[in-house]
């Protein structure tokens, strides 16, 4: 749609066009290949279509080519969408300023001082991103100097953990938007052995955690089984949890067994320190084993989805659930399963929180990170890998959240950024039609024109 | 059929043919009889020898009903004994194998609430006032009554929409700053459809335009509008208040002659002009969805996008612009949360009640009616909540807050069960 010199690799949509073959095709296809296809992540060869019309100019040179290769990659798509999205950020960031908006009540008369002041707002803005969330070079010491990025992985953590238990769902075709509650049911029995129990120092630590995965696990269950046995649409049934969590953990902790003794907020008493996260870099940084456990459960949700006969089951529900029927997997007792994983992931999400970093269980246990989460998981486009990656940007701009605060006025616009860069991630096309470059299908297909030379195109 | 089914045909043929039958499915009566057994206990805990009270009309209605009091233990007997003439009908239509419908367990539900509400302040102080009740319920409904239409709108034409949150919370942020900055409440009013609708547009720009999966742009757009809404609110709007954001009300229009009706009256014709364009909105859907040449194209683009097209159906246009009116009346609910309760926008004033909106309209089985009635359920369950937290009842305000969902739960693995969405729901056209 946006380079001109390339030839149409397909026909042209017309009205109407539902009755050509080529129209057929794509509508055939299932949704999910279909939006692969047209997101571009996957440079598919064209062999689907017609070869209805010819190459009109002659194939480009091995460099040009090569340009294009490295233009149409999904990676370079991802930058560019970042930077598109910092000047969307930019533009509110600045619209927003009050210098910027008393200054351009005189912008004709003295233009320098309007765009001096945008410049400040947006560098300011953006300085103070960079040093909540990688480093603070204005620190006093080294200490201060590395410890946004150890707040970036604590805050990580949670993310990559609620992520990967809805990447999951994601990748078995359900849209579980129950990790808020999913968290919440992880964080309870995890503060309440914690808290409750007095037991050597390793097996507490393990005893809550178990704990955590069980009380999520338990959470993901019920719209797993109320699915497979009843058919209730997970949606709501998630949903509808999350909100019963929310009213549940503010209930225990009116209960005398949740309330700490001598406080008059409602939080439980501190868990036992047997049962805490030791620091990884020691305690002047929150950085704790949660995130080692974190990237553990990557690999484990990597190891289930691509490597185990059950993840293969579930991928094959969420590509075509009939089919996988049809091939005698059983899907009610997938949909459980999957579910109850899912919970589990998103209950260690919870004993991040109460293990490592709150130490006590409050109502704000799971702040929002259950919804942050799927837009982890979607920027991850549900791959493990890419959970965890997603996670630490998201970490990021939550660490740096209280630095943008006083720069900006208000720590939303880092909401602004994730969600302008998921959605461009997610519109590769947009992306090339505001930076014209160009399509990854097209780069193929003028890859495989220039390898069988320009005399067989023509034929 | 005639080429693959050659083998089996003469053997088919040859079997007697026995009825083949549907299994009997009991969800529905099981369901009902578990909320019976509930209301056997509050039969079992209601004190013996003392009274509910209840008001009907207030001092200032037209016309005057007395309060009244009922003895609250043979209430809720009887009320339990009542209840079991559409237990046993749903039970005798299972076993027939008969669809149970809407009506029995609308009614079990109305019986059943009554005999919690007996229960509930029985040998209290308190007074159920219901003109207030319902009122109270049906202005709560209202942003989950337009949120379920807009839900209904997209989904119909084959778009999931998970921004119903975003484009409440847009309408309502642009009815709030327009409506103070033109100090004319009915200019907020105009306003919110023309935020929801611009969020609708993002919506069917990446959704059919760039087919991005529709899931992920409706979860991405609630992230964006609460941030940018959120983040003008804590800078341009809290610096100038006066200005930008402050709390202006839609007058209550009373309609002539239909407001002095006894207790409905007052519930139904004594509002907003915002609630009776959600009558008009509900009303008009209701016909025009399933009697309309509009309608029907639109439900043709999201049950076969591909036979529409041969029609001459333009799907992705049809799609761009049902999916844009669809967030203009979700952004006119939004002003219920402004103009309409006569506040100023606060951050993620929504709270949620899009995704609320979302789960009515789908256990209202994509259809006006259902909707509507899920809505008034969702908005009656928490205006009961509210009340009952007031009166200082034997349940933790928790527990109460947590009913709805509890029941909406109940609701959907019972009673509605395998629900079938528009075929080509979230489904992609090269048109």
């Amino acid at each position: 749609m946006s380079d001109q010199t390339l030839p149409p690799v397909e026909p042209d949509p017309s009205p109407g066009a539902a009755v050509t073959p080529a129209a057929a095709d794509v509508v055939s296809t299932p949704a999910a290949e279909a939006a692969e296809a047209a997101s571009g992540t996957v440079a598919k060869p064209s062999q689907g279509r017609p070869a209805g019309q010819p190459p009109a100019a002659p194939p480009p040179g091995r460099f040009q080519l090569a340009l294009k290769e490295i233009l149409s990659g999904s990676w370079v798509t991802s930058v560019l969408a970042v930077l598109l999205a910092m000047v969307v950020g930019a533009v509110l960031v600045a619209a927003a300023n009050p210098d910027v908006q008393s200054s351009a009540s005189y912008l004709f008369a003295r233009p320098s001082d309007f765009f001096g002041a945008v410049w400040e707002s947006v560098k300011d803005a953006y300085v103070a991103m960079f040093q909540g969330a990688v480093v603070n070079f204005q620190g006093q010491d080294a200490v201060a100097f590395i410890k946004p990025i150890t707040n970036t992985l604590t805050q990580a953590t949670p993310l990559i953990f609620a992520g990967l238990g809805l990447a999951v769902g994601f990748r078995a075709g359900l849209f579980n938007i129950g990790a808020q509650g999913q968290i919440i049911l992880g964080a309870i029995p995890c503060a309440w052995l914690g808290y409750a129990l007095h037991l050597p120092p390793v097996v507490h630590l393990l005893v809550c955690v178990l704990g955590a995965m069980a009380g999520g696990a338990l959470w993901g269950f019920i719209p797993g089984i109320l699915k497979a046995r009843t058919g209730a649409n997970e949606v709501i049934v998630t949903i509808m949890l999350n909100s019963v969590a929310a009213f549940g953990v503010s209930y225990l902790l009116t209960l005398d067994a949740f309330q700490r003794e001598g406080s008059n907020n409602p939080q439980t008493p501190l868990i036992d320190s047997t049962a805490q996260f030791p620091y990884i870099f020691g305690g002047r940084f929150t950085t704790h084993f949660g995130f080692i456990l974190a990237l553990l459960a990557a690999v484990f949700t990597w190891w289930l989805l691509d490597r185990s006969t059950l993840g293969f089951r579930f991928r094959a529900l969420g590509e075509n659930p009939q089919a996988a029927r049809t091939a005698g997997i059983n899907t009610n007792a997938c949909f459980i399963w999957v579910m109850v994983i899912a919970g589990g992931l998103a209950g260690l999400a919870g004993a991040a929180q109460v293990q490592g970093t709150f130490h006590y269980l409050n109502s704000g246990v799971a702040a929002s990170f259950g919804f942050d989460a799927i837009t982890v998981a979607l920027l991850g486009r549900s791959r493990p890998l890419g959970t965890v990656l997603a996670g630490l940007l998201f970490g990021g701009l939550k660490a740096a959240a209280p630095m943008v605060q006083s720069a900006a006025g208000s720590s939303d616009v880092v909401l602004v950024l994730q969600s302008v860069i998921v959605l461009l991630i997610a519109a590769p096309p947009l992306i090339r039609a505001v930076f014209r470059t160009p399509n990854p299908e097209r780069v193929q297909a003028l890859k495989l024109a220039a390898a069988a030379g320009p005399g067989e195109v023509a034929a | 059929m005639s080429l693959t089914g050659l083998a089996p045909a003469p053997q088919a043929a040859e079997l007697p043919l026995a009825p083949v039958l549907e299994p009997k499915t009991f969800k529905a009566p099981i369901a009902l009889s578990v909320f019976w057994a509930v209301a056997c206990v509050f039969t079992a805990v209601t004190p013996a020898g003392v009274s509910t009270k209840f008001e009907l009309a207030r001092p200032t209605d037209f016309v005057k009903i007395p309060d009244f009091a009922v003895p609250s233990r043979p209430s809720v007997i009887v009320l339990c004994l009542l209840m079991l003439a559409p237990l046993a009908a749903s039970w005798r239509l299972a076993n027939q194998r008969r669809r149970v419908g809407l009506w029995l367990p609308s009614a079990f539900g109305v019986l059943w609430v009554l005999s919690f509400m007996v229960w509930v302040v029985a040998g209290k102080t308190a007074t159920w006032t219901l003109t207030i009740l319902l009122a109270s319920a049906l202005s709560l409904s209202i942003p989950l009554v337009f949120g379920a239409m807009t839900g209904l709108v997209c989904e119909r034409v084959g778009v999931i929409n998970v921004a119903i949150e975003g484009q409440l919370l847009a309408g309502a942020f642009l009815a709030a700053v327009v409506a103070s900055r033109a100090s004319n409440s009915y200019a907020g009013l105009i306003a919110a459809p023309i935020a929801g609708a611009l969020v609708g547009a993002l919506l069917a720009v990446f959704a059919v335009k760039y087919w991005v999966d529709h899931i992920i742009v409706g979860v991405v757009l609630n992230v964006l509008v609460s941030g940018l809404t959120s983040y003008l609110f804590s800078t341009v709007l809290t610096r100038d208040a006066a200005h930008w954001n402050h709390a202006i009300q839609l007058p209550v229009l009373p309609i002539p002659l239909l407001s002095r009706i006894p207790v409905i009256g007052p519930v139904l014709f004594r509002q907003t002009l915002l609630v009776y364009l959600m009558y008009v909105a509900v009303l008009a859907l209701n016909i025009m969805v399933f009697k309309s040449r509009w309608g029907l194209r639109l439900r043709a683009c999201g049950e076969h996008p591909k036979a529409a097209d041969t029609v001459g159906i333009r799907v992705n246009r049809t799609r761009i612009r049902n999916t844009i009116l669809g967030g203009a009346i979700a952004g006119l609910g939004g002003a219920y949360f402004t103009v309409a309760s006569g506040l100023a926008f606060t951050k993620d004033m929504s709270a949620g009640k899009g995704f609320i909106a979302l789960a009515a309209m789908i256990l209202g089985r994509w259809n006006p009616k259902g909707a509507l009635a899920a809505a008034l359920l969702f908005g009656f369950a928490e205006e009961l909540a509210v009340m009952l937290g007031v009166m200082a009842t034997p349940i933790p305000s928790n527990i109460l807050n947590m009913t709805p969902y509890l029941l909406t739960i109940f609701a959907v693995a019972g009673l509605v069960g395998r629900v079938r969405a528009p075929a080509a729901e979230g489904t992609f056209y090269r048109d």
